[in-house]
């Protein structure tokens, strides 16, 4: 089984900050990670890779900094990684990212693509499913768990907010994946060791299957407009007293603030 | 002279701090509370490598550097110091005496299952009336034509519980002093062999140290490590090696204090601001960081020439001296800046006080390193 998971380099947003007047991520001195999510997936294929064999590739879209990352990914167990990196990919939004993974993938021989829900810098969770519209793909997303059955298809459980479905995918398909459901193993010693020795693959525009006018800025719909980090609200009162008194308190409040 | 880390050693320290935050810390108070050997983290180590760090791959280790191997130390020791003892005494005390001087057979028997931790090494060396004064060996090792047979007991030895090969010291000639003293290499089933009474101790409390007993223990021919009567150079020279590990463990305490101290600092208020903001505070902290930023180069600096292969007794003298007085300076002043609540064991610097004390103590006293220091400097 061939599997391409795909991963994004991001800011850890535990740490990151927004600058006020501009309202984009400040991003000096924050440090780099692999998307949560995306390592999450990372991990799904590498379980299916030791319990039933399987070749990982790793892609990502991105600047030459996300070589890092993909040498975590190679530690971790992948077996090959490209990084798709051209000035032509840049100002991507979702779909002229998607639409580039896409021309990578139609390059590559897999039978399942794996990516993670979303991202913790854009919150999207398009790209996954735009992928797999690209490619003509059935899509699984919010999986929870995922396993090769004896008749060759997956079984895949996916997360609702009300339980869970438990489904059967047969061929080609791409599952978008849950951080919290897989436990993402570390990066051994070993593979430490060995992830300077092996290549991290860079690729251009042209080495994949795309019409260059749908990539980077001019093939993105989408334009922000403005962002901003959400005003903190006030912290709540807690106030232990009897029904009545709630009452009147709560009448009163709205009063003073001629909600009534 | 380049001091930054190379890639690899990047994405190592990103390993090996992740871990210890995620897997390490949350035992510690636990592990030290309950005198429990923290046989699970140690089953986690095996299994990403880290039981086996600096060990060529041939013999089943991972094929790094003594550099990652003692940042790995440093690490676990930042939030808990009774497992970057535990790594440091099997790595250290154990494997690096069979790498050094054990056969090609010895290596390829002992060798893959210490690094992958499905056994734990132990040293022995100290015994009642041989402490600092390490010549003294009581413990005898007879030729017994196809096996030894051994004699005499062990004290305060690090991993004991839970070890399974043992380097063991002994005397074979007694009429040679310490040039008749050999090192054997000893398993834990082996006849005669048994493991006594476990210590109660101040710190590190997590670690295992306990007294080894030799009743007539049978150990095979084959299993003497190095020549006859050099066991105690082949345990000097362990012990050097093994002063870089106890040195990164002495730096990772003394860091996890500052951490600790840092943070409580800026949260805690008194008169109406943050301790931190005391020029006080700032002064003492700045005094601090500064030696634990002295001690990691030290130490640093003694790695880096053992992976050179070039001589490095004083520099690892100089480091554990260094750091292992720098830790208990650190946590003690940690303590003092947390006030009552850090003579509470609600807060980890009292625990890092009590951890940092047998920095000073084992594997040489501050006294031996400056012993060895000086002899270097005065020969």
């Amino acid at each position: 089984m061939n599997i391409i998971v795909c991963v994004k380099q991001v800011p850890d947003t535990t740490v990151v900050k927004i600058d006020p007047v501009k309202g984009t991520l400040i991003r000096e001195g924050v440090p780099s990670i692999m998307n949560p999510d995306d390592k999450g997936g990372l991990e799904l294929a590498l379980r299916l890779k030791d319990q039933f064999g399987a070749h990982v590739t790793v892609i990502s879209m991105g600047p030459p900094q996300a070589d890092v990352m993909l040498r975590e990914a190679l530690a971790m167990g992948a077996d090959r990684a490209i990084l798709l990196s051209d000035r032509k990919f840049a100002g991507a939004d979702t779909l002229a990212t998607s639409y580039a993974l896409s021309g990578l993938c139609r390059v590559l021989d897999y039978d399942l693509i794996i990516a993670g829900r979303q991202a913790i810098d854009g919150d999207t969770a398009q790209v996954g499913p735009e992928l797999a519209e690209h490619l003509d793909l059935p899509q699984i997303t919010y999986v929870a768990d995922a396993k090769l059955l004896e008749n060759g298809n997956l079984q895949v459980d996916k997360e609702n907010e009300d339980g869970v479905q438990v489904l059967e995918v047969e061929g080609k398909c791409l599952l978008t994946v849950l951080a919290s459901a897989f436990d993402a193993r570390y990066m051994s010693v070993s593979g430490i060791m060995e992830a300077y020795d092996k290549e991290v693959e860079v690729w251009s525009a042209d080495k994949i299957d795309v019409e260059e006018g749908k990539l980077g800025l001019a093939g993105s719909p989408t334009k922000v407009f403005k962002s901003f980090p959400k005003a903190m609200k006030a912290p709540g009162e807690v106030h232990e007293v009897t029904p009545e008194e709630a009452v009147e308190l709560i009448v009163n409040q709205l009063k003073v603030k001629h909600i009534i | 002279m380049d001091f930054s880390y190379s890639k690899t050693e990047e994405l190592f320290l990103q390993m090996v701090r992740s871990f210890a935050e995620n897997e390490v810390k949350p035992l510690a108070a636990e592990i030290d509370e309950q005198e429990r050997f923290p046989l699970e983290t140690v089953q986690k180590m095996g299994k990403l490598g880290m039981m086996g760090i600096p060990i060529p791959k041939q013999y089943g280790g991972a094929g790094g550097t003594v550099q990652m191997y003692i940042m790995a130390v440093e690490e676990l020791s930042r939030v808990c110091a009774t497992t970057g003892v535990v790594l440091s005494a099997h790595t250290s005390l154990c494997m690096a005496p069979i790498l050094e001087h054990g056969t090609e057979e010895q290596k390829m028997k002992y060798l893959p299952k210490l690094a992958s931790g499905e056994w734990i090494g132990a040293f022995g060396l100290t015994e009642p009336n041989a402490g600092t004064d390490a010549a003294m060996q009581q413990t005898t090792a007879v030729d017994a034509g196809d096996h030894w047979v051994l004699n005499g007991s062990k004290i305060f030895i690090t991993n004991a519980s839970n070890a399974h090969v043992f380097i063991v010291m002994a005397m074979t000639d007694k009429s040679q002093g310490t040039k008749g003293i050999s090192a054997f290499i000893v398993e834990r089933d082996m006849p005669g062999f048994s493991i006594g009474k476990k210590e109660l101790k101040m710190g590190i409390r997590g670690s295992a140290t306990c007294e080894l007993i030799f009743e007539n223990c049978i150990v095979p021919k084959e299993n003497l490590l190095g020549q006859l009567g050099k066991g105690f150079k082949i345990a000097m020279m362990t012990l050097d090696g093994g002063r870089i590990g106890i040195a990164s463990q002495a730096l990772g305490i003394a860091q996890g204090a500052i951490d600790e101290t840092v943070k409580y600092t800026k949260e805690r208020k008194q008169f109406g601001r943050a301790i931190a903001k005391f020029q006080n505070t700032q002064f003492q902290m700045a005094d601090l960081k500064t030696k634990v930023e002295a001690a990691r180069l030290l130490v640093r600096s003694a790695a880096w020439k053992k992976d050179m292969h070039l001589p490095y007794s004083a520099d690892a003298a100089m480091a554990k001296l260094f750091a292992a007085e720098t830790a208990m300076e650190v946590t003690t002043k940690a303590v003092q800046f947390h006030g009552g609540y850090g003579y509470t064991r609600e807060y980890p610097v009292e625990r890092m006080m009590r951890d940092a004390k047998i920095t000073e103590i084992y594997e040489g006293t501050s006294e031996v390193q400056r012993m060895v220091i000086a002899g270097q400097l005065f020969k």
